[in-house]
């Protein structure tokens, strides 16, 4: 049914595997995550394989997210935090490529599954812990105890403050997805009524001109929200990442 | 209502048109459930994640971002050291500017004593040329006044003479007598004084 909004989420086996009764065939989601590692990885080893002294147009467009990236996360974890410039570095683009991926039409939305975002946020998450306990043992514990809060309430704080802590990889992760699937399933409802409208002759065709031009809106707000939420992504990932490096101060 | 009975009619179209097995296959891939929480896709997604950003991460931690970070750096490197360069210059220059101007001062300093200096030569110069030629003058005066005095008392003396022989010849004249020179002087210089 071609009008089926959900159908643009499902995962079709193009190489079907299995080990030990767990499916792990190459879906088209595998094939979009190759293309999205192929053509990033591919562009960018390419664009800066000149090194010149002063960039090309492509050079340019690597330095610029490279320096975009590396600001953001020296701004939010200072230089301390440019350790895990690769990390946050891959994750945007990863996760920028994907969505833009996604919004050619007929094409897999890498990060629409949730099982993806929740990988990506628990991979920050447990970095985050793995990091902070590492470098300042139960020091990091200072992370829930903020500063200057009269004694009455601290045990309150301090709760709330280790729920909102857990809370981070669910909000991380159903962020990304939820905008995605959202996004695409507007789209694909807006655009199912044009086509749907169309059928019923002239009167239809003139009344699909309002989802049309609804549809066309939408494409540019989608395309607004793909940046934007790599770009959430990633700040947030910056902003927990300066968590583990300095749990006390803020 | 509308759009219910569009999509319904839109949907039988597409199963005319593809046969049943595409809706079967659009419907009951994930068992009904909807796909983004079906599980059963769950490891096969994890799995090439971690493939694919496992192998994105390493191409972006040891190539890409070693080149780009590399690139900025060479170029910050090289724009400090032309601005290095550039205040190299600046102050060079500036210094052969102040070198310049204290030759300049110099030059004009030496041109002006040398021009006093010359000033001063030609004036003593004039002045005993001057100083000469005025005593040469006085010296030549002095003579001349002599020769009109020397001149004038002989001229004086012949006075005497003449007015004496121009008495002796008139009273010869006059009288048709004789005198004595010693009588004729006596007279002239009574006449005369």
């Amino acid at each position: 049914m071609a009008n089926d909004p959900i159908k643009q989420f499902h995962l079709n086996e193009l190489i079907p595997l299995e080990i030990g009764g767990v499916d792990i065939s190459f879906t088209n989601s595998s094939l979009f995550m190759v293309a999205t590692v192929v053509l990033t990885s591919g562009f960018l080893i390419w664009a800066t394989n000149g090194r010149g002294m002063v960039p090309s147009r492509a050079q340019s467009l690597a330095e610029i997210s490279y320096e975009f990236v590396a600001g953001m996360l020296r701004d939010s974890a200072g230089s301390q935090g440019m350790k895990f410039f690769p990390l946050v570095f891959s994750l945007f683009l990863f996760i920028l490529v994907a969505n833009m991926f996604g919004m050619f039409p007929y094409f897999f939305t890498v990060t629409s599954h949730i099982i993806i975002t929740v990988a990506l946020a628990l991979l920050v998450f447990l970095t985050v812990l793995g990091v902070g306990f590492l470098k300042h043992g139960f020091g990091f514990l200072k992370l829930f105890v903020p500063s200057g809060v009269p004694i009455v309430i601290l045990p309150l704080v301090v709760a709330i403050e280790i729920i909102s802590f857990l809370a981070r990889p669910i909000s991380h992760s159903v962020r990304l997805f939820a905008n995605m699937l959202a996004g695409h399933i507007t789209l694909k409802v807006f655009a199912g009524f044009v086509v749907s409208l169309s059928s019923f002759g002239a009167v239809g065709i003139a009344g699909s001109i309002l989802p049309m031009l609804m549809t066309i809106g939408l494409t540019a707000l989608e395309f607004l929200v793909a940046f934007l939420q790599a770009y959430v992504f990633t700040m947030l990932t910056c902003m927990y990442i300066n968590d583990a490096l300095h749990p006390g101060g803020h | 209502m509308i759009i219910d009975q569009a999509w319904a009619a839109s949907s039988e179209a597409t199963q005319s048109e593809t046969g049943t097995a595409a809706d079967a296959a659009a419907h009951g891939g994930g068992g009904g459930t909807f796909p983004p929480f079906d599980p059963a896709t769950f490891a096969s997604q994890l799995l090439w994640l971690a493939i694919t950003f496992g192998i994105f991460y390493l191409i972006m931690g040891r190539v890409v971002i070693p080149r780009v970070a590399g690139i900025l750096e060479t170029r910050r490197d090289r724009i400090s050291r032309d601005l290095d360069e550039t205040q190299r210059l600046k102050s060079e220059s500036e210094a052969a500017h102040a070198a310049y101007e204290h030759e300049l001062a110099e030059a004009k300093r030496s041109a002006h004593a040398i021009g006093q200096e010359a000033t001063d030569k030609a004036k003593q110069e004039a002045t005993a040329e001057r100083e000469k030629v005025e005593a040469t003058l006085a010296v030549k005066l002095g003579e001349a006044e002599t020769r009109i005095d020397a001149i004038k008392q002989k001229a004086l003396g012949e006075v005497g003479a003449i007015a004496s022989d121009t008495t002796d010849a008139i009273v010869k004249e006059l009288i048709g007598g004789k005198l004595t020179k010693a009588e004729i002087s006596k007279a002239v210089s009574a006449a005369s004084k």
